[in-house]
């Protein structure tokens, strides 16, 4: 509110958590960093100054990681990073009486997240089209995720972007006017809105208008897809930035840093070169790093020794199946890691058939519990004794006689429906490999 | 006649005050002018003291030390009837001699907070009495004073409240009882806030002050809010946007600013103490020109949370009251860390008041070993003849108290002025931004959002807070940041490093509070720059953060009853207590002067 007598104090936490994302992007720690004052007017800023910093940002430099997808034609980047500096968030504000910015007829405040601690993360001009941009944008939430410093769900505001757009010719070294765009709130939004606007800009290079692109900020619009003048920016805003009397210096030491960088969580790009180095393809390595809950589940599965391509598999397939229709996530399941690597090496060992195993899945993720209890309480363990299947198979074969005949008359086609005959009689627990075997030895006996 | 009247032509010192120095005494003028050129006893040995340089440096070579002591024109009789050095007894001599026949000899300054706890705490008077007596004495001068922009309506409850603690034994804290009136420009709950300003007019925080909310949590009563400078900005109270203070002393003068409400209050009895705030010299300054004790704590010694800002990195609250022993209880409550103050120091509170020694415990010499030094630039052209020479009795007496007493030049003393006229209002044009007519306080009409901010702020801000918006915003536009706020930044880091210096070697450094006693109501009104200028014995202190204490040490010639002048003495950052047990026994030493007849003050408490 900005109350008169009230002051600012600096919440610990987005210290940590500034320092946590500067080593997450490779960047310079200041050990020593400070606050300042940037004013304007306006209704959402209600003292009339936001805190932020300015010339000593607590992070500077680093860069970011990036895969491209495959069905984009897949590639690696390298994206700079400027800055990453702490700062108050301001109010929101709310168009209403009309639909849409343009049409409103007047706006209502909300301070309440006005003075809440945010992270600026300021990159290089380094993303060349609206994909690496949105890519860009993706690791970041990655990265943040990762860190446990924001759920970077975009809807909700926690993750917002600004991006700049500018062209230039081939060969200019000198970079175009740049124009802001605010407005989106998804990074498919924020693609589409690049790209509009790349081609907004070189249309007017095309057509010799490139005085028409003057410095502004423009507003994506989703119903329209395209972008839209919000405000001009005639000259250089002057913000009278100067040193916020109100909050000491921000100092840490090397120690604090060191000991958060112990602590530092694998980040999607290690992971990523980790999961390619053990021979998953690219395509199924940005699946599985893409959530951290998703690829913490998978590390801890393969700790208790399980494969790394049918783990892989079943958490793709029917876990991400489940998940989807359940609309529910990997963390919120009963199924532990343990216990998916218990039905991995059941399946492998022949205890129980794969099939078994997809059959029983939906239970061990709604209720949990082991694999051997379900499959014992159900009694769905597999039937691998020679003597016990041969049994089977006798009776099978001497209640279908005319089959047999016609069996041994050359119709080996029927060995099918000797297989389906005594999978019937087992309700399918019988171990396909011990039963074919037995089977094949009894008809040309 | 009185044969010490002789002195005058005899003692070249007196040369410097000729304006003093009346044809016809009448007995207050004679009073003064006695106490004030008392010449130091010649059986003490100043060694190289200020005294000696300071006669030398005007002229008299002979100083009186290697006079005969027969010559002393002090008649002996009066040299032998105190346990303290012969100075004091001296001074003494001079002040009974020369009291009016009849006069009520006031005697020192005493605790009145100590007073009214005693009364309370013995059943003597009960809260509400107390609170009855002062909100009458309130009521009667306050037409005179006008000191008061609001005056609570529930301090009586509060004192009933207290009176019933009182009867069932329970725990009450050290200020049970005790009636002090706040600034208006720290936030109450329950009474009005304005800051002085149009623009807030009638505006109620929802919150008390960190240092408000220790006041009442230690039992005090809060009577009212005191006028002031529009948030803090003017050193009169000439700025206020609802009144003009009267001082009580004179009440064709202004009292000070821009804590001149509280101050006035307290001189005249309102209340008995009150608090303040400092960013350029707000206590100090109306503590001098009202003669009571003015305290600006350390920076971050006392919370600013609810204090409306004005500079942040200036700001400090502080406390007017009667006796420094009561500043001392005020600064005890109203210290510490404070979490939503994040400025506020994480320094342990010392009782300051345990070691403010009663007088009879004192030593004769009990500045004994200890050097003060005062800021020569502070002690030539411009300061007024009545003021300096007060200041230079003061070092007189402090000398008898056993202490050396030097020079010392801060060189970059004088830059200190022009820095905090940039510094201050830079971040008061910052400060100030909150004031937009959005959420609280005035709003004017307007078209759109920018004509509602502009006649909102043109229509609520006054002249001289305007004036500063300005001169702050211009500072720090880009192409005049360098030259203006880096520039001042660099300066104030000189000055810290000059004050460290001079305060590495001396305990305590002195110096006037303001070049003049009070000054006319409107007489500077249209002269902002002479306004200014008044503030260059204080604002440097803010600057560095120190904290000062400013004693009363005498009446200069002006108004019926003179006006009285102010010591001020700096210490190192969070020496407050130093400064305390120093200033108060400075207090209780001085030759008694009567505090309490400014022509309000006709009648008693």
């Amino acid at each position: 509110m900005g109350l008169p007598g009230a002051l600012p104090v600096l919440n610990e936490k987005v210290v940590e958590y500034a320092v946590k994302l500067g080593l997450g992007l490779h960047s310079d720690i200041s050990l020593r960093s400070k606050f300042d004052r940037k004013q304007y007017f306006y209704p959402d800023l209600p003292k009339g100054y936001q805190i932020s910093q300015f010339d000593i940002p607590i992070c500077r430099g680093g860069y970011v990681e990036v895969d491209l997808p495959v069905e984009f034609g897949g590639g690696h980047r390298r994206f700079g990073i400027t800055r990453v500096h702490m700062e108050e968030d301001a109010g929101k504000l709310v168009h209403a009486g009309g639909d849409g910015l343009s049409g409103s007829l007047y706006s209502q405040v909300d301070l309440n997240r006005a003075g809440v601690p945010l992270l600026e993360v300021v990159s290089e001009p380094d993303m060349r089209n609206g994909l690496e941009a949105a890519e860009y944008a993706a690791e970041l939430q990655r990265i943040v995720r990762y860190l446990g410093i924001s759920n970077g769900n975009m809807q909700e505001g926690s993750l917002r972007c600004d991006v700049n757009v500018s062209v230039r010719p081939k060969g200019q070294d000198k970079f175009g006017t740049k124009v802001e765009i605010k407005n989106m709130n998804s990074f498919s939004a924020m693609q589409r809105a690049i790209e509009y606007e790349v081609s907004r800009q070189v249309c007017l290079h095309e057509e010799g208008f490139e005085s028409k692109i003057v410095q502004e900020t423009r507003l994506w619009e989703e119903g329209s897809q395209r972008t839209i003048t919000m405000r001009s920016k005639e000259g250089l805003a002057d913000y009278r930035f100067f040193p916020e009397p109100d909050l000491p210096e921000v100092s840490i030491t090397q120690a604090y840093v060191d000991s958060l960088l112990e602590d530092l969580p694998e980040l999607p790009n290690t992971k990523r070169r980790r999961y390619e180095s053990l021979g998953l393809i690219m395509q199924d390595v940005l699946v599985l790093a893409n959530d951290s809950d998703v690829a913490a589940f998978l590390d801890a599965v393969l700790d208790k020794g399980a494969d790394l391509k049918l783990t892989a598999n079943w958490i793709m397939g029917d876990i991400a199946a489940y998940l989807k229709s359940e609309k529910t996530s990997i963390s919120d399941v009963k199924l532990t890691p343990a216990t998916l690597a218990e039905l991995i090496s059941l399946i492998k060992d022949g205890t129980i058939s794969g099939k078994i195993g997809k059959e029983i899945l939906p239970e061990l993720l709604r209720k949990g519990g082991s694999v051997k209890e379900v499959v014992e309480a159900k009694g769905l363990s597999q039937i691998s004794d020679p003597a016990l299947i041969e049994g089977i198979i006798k009776q099978v074969l001497s209640s279908n006689p005319k089959q047999v005949e016609q069996y041994r008359g050359g119709k080996t086609k029927l060995q099918g429906f000797f297989v389906g005959q005594v999978m019937k009689a087992t309700g399918g627990r019988v171990n396909p490999t011990v039963m074919n075997e037995i089977l094949l030895r009894k008809l040309t006996a | 006649m009185f044969p010490h009247l002789r002195l005058s032509g005899s003692l070249p010192c007196l040369a410097a005050m000729p304006s003093i120095a009346p044809a016809m005494p009448t007995p207050s003028h004679l009073r003064f002018f006695l106490t004030s050129a008392c010449p130091p006893h010649p059986f003490l040995s100043f060694g190289k003291s200020f005294f000696v340089r300071y006669c030398t440096r005007i002229g008299y070579t002979k100083p009186y030390q290697d006079q005969d002591p027969k010559q002393c024109p002090i008649p002996s009789k009066m040299q032998m009837e105190s346990s303290f050095g012969g100075i004091v007894c001296k001074s003494r001599g001079c002040q009974t001699l020369c009291q009016p026949p009849g006069a009520n000899v006031q005697q020192r300054p005493v605790s009145e907070i100590c007073r009214i706890r005693d009364d309370v705490l013995q059943r003597k008077k009960s809260a509400v009495q107390i609170t009855e007596d002062y909100l009458s004495r309130l009521h009667e001068t306050e037409p005179h004073v006008k000191s008061f922009l609001y005056v609570s309506e529930k301090a009586l409850e509060e004192a009933a409240e207290l009176d019933r603690k009182l009867g069932n034994n329970e725990e009450v804290g050290p200020l049970a009882g005790v009636p002090i009136a706040v600034k208006d420009n720290l936030c109450t709950h329950d009474m009005p806030s304005t800051g002085g300003s149009r623009i807030l007019e009638g505006y109620r925080p929802p919150y008390d002050a960190t240092a408000v909310r220790k006041l009442r949590e230690a039992g005090a009563v809060l009577l009212g809010k005191t006028n002031l400078d529009e948030f803090g900005m003017g050193s009169s109270t000439e700025g206020s946007a609802f009144q003009v203070t009267s001082n009580p002393w004179d009440l064709s003068r202004v009292p000070g600013g821009s804590s001149g409400g509280s101050a006035a209050a307290v001189a005249a009895r309102q209340c008995a103490a009150a608090l303040g705030t400092d960013t350029g010299g707000s206590i100090r300054q109306p503590a001098s020109f009202c003669g009571v004790v003015g305290l600006k704590p350390t920076y971050g010694r006392v919370s600013r949370f609810g204090l409306m800002a004005y500079a942040s990195s200036l700001d400090v609250i502080g406390c007017l009251a009667s006796s420094v022993l009561d500043t001392a209880i005020l600064l005890s409550v109203m210290a510490g860390e404070d979490k939503s103050d994040a400025t506020s120091s994480k320094k342990d509170v010392p009782t300051y008041a345990a070691s403010l020694l009663p007088l009879n415990l004192a030593s004769s010499k009990p500045f004994e070993g200890l050097k003060f030094g005062i800021i020569l630039e502070t002690i030539g052209e411009g300061v007024n003849d009545g003021v300096l020479s007060l200041i230079r009795d003061a070092a007189l007496h402090i000398e008898a108290l056993g202490a050396t007493v030097t020079e010392v030049s801060l060189p970059t003393f004088s830059k200190g002025l022009p820095a905090y006229y940039v510094l201050a209002p830079a971040e008061a044009s910052s400060n100030l931004a909150r004031y937009d007519g959005v959420r609280f306080g005035f709003r004017a009409d307007g078209d759109e959002l920018v004509s509602m901010y502009g006649q909102s702020r043109g229509q609520g801000f006054g002249l001289e807070v305007k004036r500063r918006i300005l001169m702050g915003t211009y500072a720090l536009s880009a192409g005049y940041y360098e030259a203006f706020y880096r520039r001042s930044q660099q300066v104030r880091t000189l000055i810290q490093k000059d004050f460290r210096t001079a305060l590495e070697e001396n305990d305590v450094l002195l110096s006037p509070v303001a070049p003049t006693a009070a000054f006319k109501i409107g007489e500077k009104a249209n002269d902002p720059l002479g306004m200014y200028v008044g503030d260059l014995m204080t604002v440097n202190v803010n600057l560095a953060g120190l904290p000062a204490l400013v004693v009363p040490c005498g009446l200069t010639e002006g108004g019926r009853h003179g006006l009285p002048v102010g010591l001020q003495m700096i210490g190192n950052a969070f020496e407050e207590g130093k400064l305390l047990r120093l200033g108060h026994l400075f207090e209780q030493t001085l030759p008694k002067i009567n505090w309490t007849i400014p022509s309000v003050m006709d009648t008693k408490i």
